[in-house]
């Protein structure tokens, strides 16, 4: 169970959190093409390795925020909130 | 077999009495139920799993895999503990499982006479035609562990949540030491050890005093120790699940859930057995718990000893048999001569060498060298690495804050050991004993060229169960390798998964039982409800009126009585779940603009305007009745079940995607009780309780807010029913107040059975019923709007897909029909009315119309609109039937009913 930094609340259980799939996807323009909106709401990386997550304290605070995490160590490499870029990370 | 005068941590001046498979016995203080049945002479405790076979006691601690027990009685009983774990307790009661009626006159033993009939992926091959599942059920009974109880678990069972900076699991000598050693820094410690003394080995090893140490322990303030306490699980950052056994009255099991801030595994190390003929006879035992049961518990498992060894710390138990009075033939296949059998049906009798000798003894203690038990370190990502210098896998790469000390790490000693994996000679020789997997399945799955180990694993069962590998793991994937030519290294282990140990299912589900494991939601005037002999039904979270039945009356009888009285009287309907969600902030209407499909931007303060909402697919996921309240506020109504989703999905747009929109979130639902009165009558019932709102300015779809019968309240003309409403939300506490002054001035209370009948009259939408996962505005009849709209909103640009715009989808339509109520449902037959056939759509929606005394139905029919006066075929269940597609308003179709 992974133990996760709430940039609000500090380190809680992940059961408190609701994980809302990868991060840093832009919802295209209601003009774009069928290919880049099928793009937008069915296409993900799976990477082995690091990935942008954004999850929601759900059970505490209710904030959204993003989790920069190992999928195969599960090691979380960053907390950072939803405004900021996506970090740059060994 | 015997109790020895002297000796071990039992206190032989008390008696405890316990029964086993109908039998008394007694035992002391510090036995364990296998030390005490070994104590009472008991050599045959139960039966194996597939080839009931005899079997007896053979480890002395969680390894074990013969004395599995159901313990208690009736709904109180357990079955599966292993024998070597239950601590003894006066009264206690046990008996074996998979047997009957006994151990010893077990019917089922036939299946040894057969057993050549079902080696390794029997059932596979067999038991193919025409079915699997025809067999499975007898195959299930027949072969299969203890039965679980059948009533309700009468016990408690709870939960824990704790962090410590350091966890330290296992309190023999390395565990007990490394929680001293950390404790000197002053961090928080917690001790971990599922038997329940600490000291692991020491308690039948020379060399190390655990009393003193745990002395030394119990004089720290920081340092916690839980006794009967066995992690089962290790997980992702450092998280780690036990199971504590509980004593007394009170909790029978606590689940505790740790996380550590770094983790020290001392779990120690687990002897293996020798795989040779008949190694499962009661009366074959490991080494080293032939010598815990002499030197812990005073018991000596056997007179005539035959130690057979392959490596050196075997001696140690032969020492220590030999000192307690046994007579002691050690046989080391390191010298060229091993045991290949052991004789005796239902026990021990002699062992026969591979010289041809035959040793007559009642006791043969194997050791085929030690596993470290890497479990928890496997389960925590570690990797393992065969060690050639004990010959077992010993952690290497941690990838958590994880160390390991003691025989977990491989430290040993100096064992000298020379592996025979699969002693020669002919005869069951089992590697895993739970399972009844032998050496021979081991050779069928290698020769079916099942080679890869977790093949192996799923093919023969081999360390699956009770097992989890603790006595198997190494001899079976050995003899893989010996068979394919590769060493343990090469073939390589299975990644280890929780539990180490089984747990019961009251354990993990805590208290979150019966009541507890979904809580429900009561309106607030629920006890009114009660009272006026409403019978009640879950809706979502909410346990809701379905109807209010007078005398005998059937609920379906009375729903139809409220329903007309709907449209002629007044009614009064509790809708309090009605979702209630306050948007606020100056960018409130641009923000609704993009949840809802309609405007919000150009609704009117006071005035009302319904809504739909889609997902980003264009599918709609709610709707409902929404009001601006002021310029920068409004009120949001979701469907009952869709409150708490909508205020998440609004949240996250607003945190994840808008983030420039300056709007804040409130959900409102249970802070207000909506009573909603419906009906012809409805306005005169609410001018007489008395309302100090102007009801001749008051319009179907405005909003207002004033004093009714004397509370502060917010009043909706807002209508689900066809008539003319006042939905009344006062707060929370004056719910059953103000619907006794509404039902004494006349309203009838209707429940939801009513309700729907009224807004199926009317075609009203009810979301997840009318609609389902692939349903668009368009499809329902209300895409009129969007075209004209300049707002981007949910779901919007999915609307133009080809899918979106195919001119054969289903639309939603009504069915009348003469003579039956149609079944929701039934499918609407294609033009060759064939079926089974295509579908052309189906019933969503069924009532019989009190109002028109005919039954109406709401169904979603291919390209249904344009199919207006059309009969089609209907198919349910086997029956067919006729209806016509007709428009879905039944009922007052241009709306005067409801402007009254």
């Amino acid at each position: 169970m992974l133990l996760i930094d709430c940039p609000h609340c500090g380190l809680r259980d992940e059961v408190e959190f609701v994980c809302g799939g990868e991060s840093h996807i832009l919802r295209p323009d209601i003009v774009a093409s069928d290919a880049d909106w099928a793009d937008y709401l069915f296409i993900r990386d799976n990477p082995k390795g690091l990935t942008f997550e954004r999850w929601q304290h759900g059970f505490g605070c209710g904030a959204w925020f993003n989790v920069a995490r190992c999928t195969a160590t599960h090691e979380i490499q960053g907390v950072y909130g939803m405004t900021e870029p996506r970090p740059v990370l060994p | 077999m015997m109790r020895l005068s002297h000796g071990g941590g039992i206190d032989r001046s008390r008696t405890l009495r316990f029964r086993f498979d109908g039998r008394d016995y007694a035992g002391h203080p510090g036995d364990t139920l296998a030390s005490a049945l070994l104590a009472n002479g008991v050599r045959l405790v139960g039966r194996s799993f597939k080839y009931h076979r005899p079997r007896g006691i053979m480890a002395a601690g969680v390894e074990e895999t013969n004395a599995l027990m159901r313990l208690g009685e009736g709904t109180r009983a357990e079955p599966n503990l292993k024998a070597t774990q239950v601590p003894l307790v006066d009264g206690l009661v046990a008996a074996s499982v998979n047997c009957w009626p006994s151990p010893r006159f077990d019917l089922r033993a036939a299946h040894q006479i057969a057993s050549p009939l079902f080696p390794a992926g029997f059932y596979y091959k067999t038991f193919i035609w025409p079915a699997w599942h025809l067999f499975e059920g007898p195959i299930r009974r027949a072969a299969g562990l203890g039965i679980a109880p059948g009533g309700p678990d009468p016990d408690r069972y709870v939960h824990a949540h704790a962090r410590y900076d350091v966890v330290v699991i296992g309190a023999g000598p390395a565990g007990l030491q490394a929680a001293r050693a950390a404790a000197a820094s002053g961090e928080t410690i917690l001790l971990v050890e599922a038997d329940f003394r600490l000291g692991g080995s020491a308690l039948w090893r020379d060399g190390f005093d655990p009393d003193a140490a745990q002395v030394a322990l119990d004089a720290l303030p920081n340092v916690t120790i839980l006794k009967r306490t066995e992690v089962f699980g290790y997980y992702d950052h450092n998280a780690l699940a036990a199971v504590e056994q509980l004593e007394g009255a009170g909790p029978r099991q606590r689940l505790w859930k740790l996380r550590a801030g770094r983790v020290i595994l001392a779990t120690g190390a687990l002897e293996r057995p020798l795989v040779f003929a008949g190694n499962d006879r009661p009366g074959v035992m490991l080494a080293s718990a032939a010598q815990a049961y002499a030197r812990r518990f005073g018991v000596l498992a056997g007179k005539r000893v035959v130690v057979a060894t392959n490596n050196d710390g075997a001696m140690e138990a032969a020492s220590a048999l030999e000192a307690a009075g046994a007579q002691v033939t050690v046989i080391d296949s390191r010298a060229g001569i091993f045991v290949t059998a052991a004789k005796g049906a239902l026990g021990v009798k002699a062992a026969r060498l591979s010289d041809g000798r035959t040793l007559p003894c009642d006791l043969i203690a194997m050791s085929g060298g030690w596993s470290p038990v890497a479990h928890l370190f496997s389960q925590s990502g570690g990797s393992l690495r065969y060690d050639d210098s004990i010959h077992a896998f010993v952690p290497d790469c941690a990838v958590q804050p994880v160390t390991v000390v003691g025989g977990a790490a491989g430290d040993l000693g100096a064992l000298a050991i020379a592996p025979v994996w699969e002693v020669p000679g002919r005869g069951k020789k089992f590697v895993d004993f739970a399972n009844d997997v032998t050496a021979r399945d081991i050779a069928i799955a290698a020769s079916e060229n099942y080679v890869s180990v977790e093949h192996l694993k799923r093919y023969t069962t081999l360390g699956m169960g009770p097992d989890q590998g603790k006595t198997s793991n190494v001899n079976g994937l050995a003899i893989l390798g010996a068979l394919t030519g590769r060493g343990p290294q090469a073939v390589g282990t299975t990644r280890f998964r929780p539990p180490y140990s089984p747990v019961s299912f009251g354990a993990l589900a805590g208290p979150l039982v019966g009541r507890l494991q979904r809580p429900m939601r009561y309106l607030p005037a629920h006890g009114w409800h009660v009272a006026r002999g409403a019978r009640f039904e879950e809706h979502g979270p909410w346990v809701r009126p379905t109807a209010y039945p007078l005398g005998g009356e059937s609920w379906e009888a009375a729903a139809l009585r409220e329903a007309a009285m709907a449209r002629s009287g007044a009614v009064l309907f509790d809708s309090s779940p009605l979702g209630k969600i306050e948007v606020c902030g100056p960018d409130a209407a641009r923000f609704l603009d993009r949840i809802y499909v309609g405007t919000a931007s150009t609704l009117k303060v006071k005035r009302a305007r319904y809504g739909l909402m889609l997902n980003e697919h264009g599918i709609i996921v709610d709707d409902g009745v929404f009001v601006r309240l002021a310029e920068d506020r409004f009120l949001v109504h979701t469907t009952s079940g869709g409150a708490d989703r909508i205020a998440a999905m609004m949240d996250e747009w607003l945190q994840c995607e808008w983030t420039d929109l300056d709007v804040v979130i409130l959900p409102s639902t249970t802070q207000w009780a909506v009573l909603t009165v419906s009906g012809p009558a409805a306005r005169d019932l609410v001018a007489e309780i008395g309302i100090d709102i102007d009801l001749a300015d008051f319009r179907h779809m405005t909003w207002r807010t004033g004093r009714v019968a004397g509370f502060e309240a917010r009043v909706l003309r807002a209508s689900f029913t066809g008539e003319a409403s006042y939905e009344i939300s006062v707060g929370a506490r004056h719910a059953t107040a103000l619907a006794t002054i509404l039902h004494s001035a006349g309203a009838l209370p209707i429940g939801i059975e009513a309700l729907m009948i009224l807004r199926t009259e009317k075609g009203y939408l009810h979301i997840g019923v009318d609609t389902d996962g692939t349903t668009t505005p368009d499809d329902v009849g209300m895409a009129g709007a969007i075209a004209g709209k300049a707002s981007d909103f949910i779901g919007r640009r999915s609307l133009l897909r080809s899918e979106a715009l195919r001119t054969d989808r289903l639309q939603l339509v009504g069915l009348a029909s003469d003579s039956r109520k149609l079944p929701v449902g039934a499918h609407v037959l294609g033009p060759d009315r064939a079926s089974p056939g295509p579908s052309d759509g189906h019933v969503t929606s069924s009532v019989d119309s009190p109002t028109l005394g005919r039954p109406v139905a709401l169904a979603m029919v291919r390209r249904g609109r344009s199919r207006f006066g059309e009969t089609v075929h209907l198919y349910d269940m086997g029956e067919r039937m006729t209806a016509t597609i007709v428009d879905p308003v039944f009922v007052d179709k241009a709306g005067e009913r409801l402007r009254a």
